[in-house]
């Protein structure tokens, strides 16, 4: 199939309804809002359902009792909005149930600005809402990669029944690039023999989270702790680049923010510095092997974030701390360019030798 | 190859549809295109602009602090975006709206009277068409035929609106050219 010139939200919406998530809920905010405008055309042409509900709480419990009927749902929102549904997802995570929530990131905390961001990562990747938990979370750095994404989200729901985050900031919603939808082959399914959709002829089936029975709730726990072990064997994905040559720094970002470091990367090299970039795919399960081996000829390791800093947590850990975690960002809509990137490295590298001195 | 250029303009001006239409015809030869707007809370009358990125190889970063060319509609977009642009980029300078000239002598600048241009050609509408061929007859970044052909295509379910939106990239094209020559 031919390339199209489209908007992240709508090649976003394009490649859901592709992947068979055809019922969708949801509630306006900037910067996500043309998927919902996208679906609200398409989703009749394909016999989805389209509903625009009264508030992202209602979208989050229309999205547990859809998932608890076994079909493929899913719905997008930005920061503030994601946080209304964070109780819910908390209930889709205990019931165990397949669902797609794609965050559209904006400015915070609070009410914040439409501007891109990257400061829903503690939020999306150590839980969000309540109680032991994790939610997969793929993080996609260009449209095509989020048209990819979108059916492996659906599928690894389906496969876990788990929900799964999409991590995108709003310049992944908001610009245009060519994008192509591939057809995704997945192994089988197993039956939705769980779904309450209709019991005639079988013992009715419940999705339910409330646990009284302490001993019942920690067989719950352990059965999730095992699954989300599980997932971080098979499900870690990252992308590096520039890793085959000598490098002397190793850039860490996801999203928009990587492909501003490699731009830095390739400036840098001119100059005749060699510097690398790891780049998580998935959040959760954060790659921490990958990095941990990329970290090794390093001398020190640079965070680049739309936010303070939520991922340098996770790359110390990754490293056991044997390598120095910097961290450069900007915060409040205002984006890293390539310049500010090769500049802290720059000056990053003049400290160390002066510390060596 | 990398070459980024930013439209520029009041919000209403097309300067958003003139991006895309480049971007996409980018995209149909083949090429690496990004098309990444400022969005805020604009309307009509506010500022508007967009950067797009036309390349050989995948495009790394979208945001670009320093682009290589400028479309300016008007005297904001002037007084903001000239000064960022690299040395020996393409200017194109609606001098319908903009009275002053770019403080630079590092750059080329193609003065086109775009709004007169447009109304002249039949509705002042098109103005970001007259734009749109000046900056691609400036540059050459695609072939002006398969720009023509993306605007056609754009405006297939408006056919009587093709022949004017043509009539002014053709006399963009031309003063762009010319800067060229």
């Amino acid at each position: 199939m031919a390339k199209v010139l489209m908007k992240g939200n709508e090649a976003i919406a394009e490649a859901s309804i592709r992947a068979g998530g055809l019922y969708y809920f949801g509630y306006p905010i900037t910067p996500q809002n043309e998927v919902a405008e996208y679906l609200s055309r398409r989703m009749p042409e394909v016999g989805g359902t389209f509903l625009q509900v009264e508030s992202e709480v209602a979208v989050s419990n229309m999205l547990y009792g859809a998932a608890g009927a076994g079909v493929r749902c899913w719905t997008t929102s930005s920061s503030p909005g994601i946080s209304l549904m964070m109780e819910a997802l908390s209930y889709i995570a205990a019931a165990e149930l397949p669902c797609v929530i794609v965050n559209i990131m904006r400015t915070g905390p609070g009410l914040g600005g439409i501007l891109p961001s990257q400061g829903d990562y503690r939020q999306a990747v150590k839980g969000g809402g309540h109680g032991d938990y994790r939610s997969i979370v793929y993080a996609p750095a260009s449209l095509q990669e989020a048209v990819e994404l979108m059916p492996l989200a659906f599928d690894r729901a389906d496969r876990y029944r788990t929900p799964v985050l999409v991590l995108g900031d709003g310049m992944i919603g908001q610009m245009m690039e060519p994008v192509e939808f591939r057809e995704h082959e997945f192994p089988p399914l197993p039956p939705k023999d769980w779904a309450t959709d209709g019991c005639k002829g079988r013992k009715p089936n419940v999705v339910n989270s409330l646990y009284l029975d302490p001993v019942k709730e920690e067989e719950l726990n352990r059965k999730l702790v095992a699954k989300y072990e599980e997932i971080a064997r098979k499900e870690m994905k990252s992308d590096e680049y520039g890793t085959d040559k000598p490098y002397r720094v190793l850039l860490v970002a996801y999203g928009t923010t990587a492909r501003i470091c490699r731009t830095a990367i390739a400036r840098l090299a001119e100059e005749g510095i060699g510097v690398a970039l790891f780049r998580p795919i998935t959040l959760f399960p954060f790659p921490a092997a990958r990095l941990k081996e990329l970290s090794r000829p390093a001398e020190f390791l640079l965070s680049v974030e739309m936010s303070t800093g939520q991922m340098v947590e996770d790359i110390e850990l990754a490293v056991r701390c044997r390598k120095p975690v910097h961290f450069y960002g900007r915060q409040g809509g205002l984006v890293p360019t390539p310049e500010e990137v090769v500049d802290e490295v720059k000056r990053l590298l003049a400290g160390a030798k002066g510390g060596a001195a | 190859m990398q070459a980024e250029v930013v439209f520029a303009g009041f919000g209403g001006q097309g300067v958003m549809l003139a991006g895309k239409l480049l971007a996409e015809t980018g995209m149909v030869l083949g090429k690496e295109v990004v098309w990444l707007p400022s969005y805020g809370p604009e309307m009509r009358g506010g500022t508007a602009n967009c950067t797009v990125i036309v390349g050989d190889e995948p495009i790394a970063s979208p945001i670009v602090r320093n682009p290589r060319d400028v479309a300016v509609m008007n005297r904001p977009s002037l007084d903001k975006f000239c000064p960022l642009m690299r040395p020996v980029g393409v200017a194109v300078v609606n001098k319908s709206l903009i009275t002053v000239d770019p403080d630079r002598d590092d750059i080329t600048v193609v003065n086109v009277p775009a709004n007169q241009i447009a109304i002249e050609a039949g509705t002042g509408r098109a103005a970001n068409m007259v734009m749109l061929g000046a900056y691609v007859g400036a540059t050459d970044i695609v072939p002006f035929e398969a720009l023509v052909e993306q605007v056609k295509h754009q405006f297939v379910k408006k056919a009587k609106l093709i022949p004017v939106n043509v009539k002014c990239l053709e006399e963009g094209y031309r003063l762009g050219q010319k800067k060229r020559a």
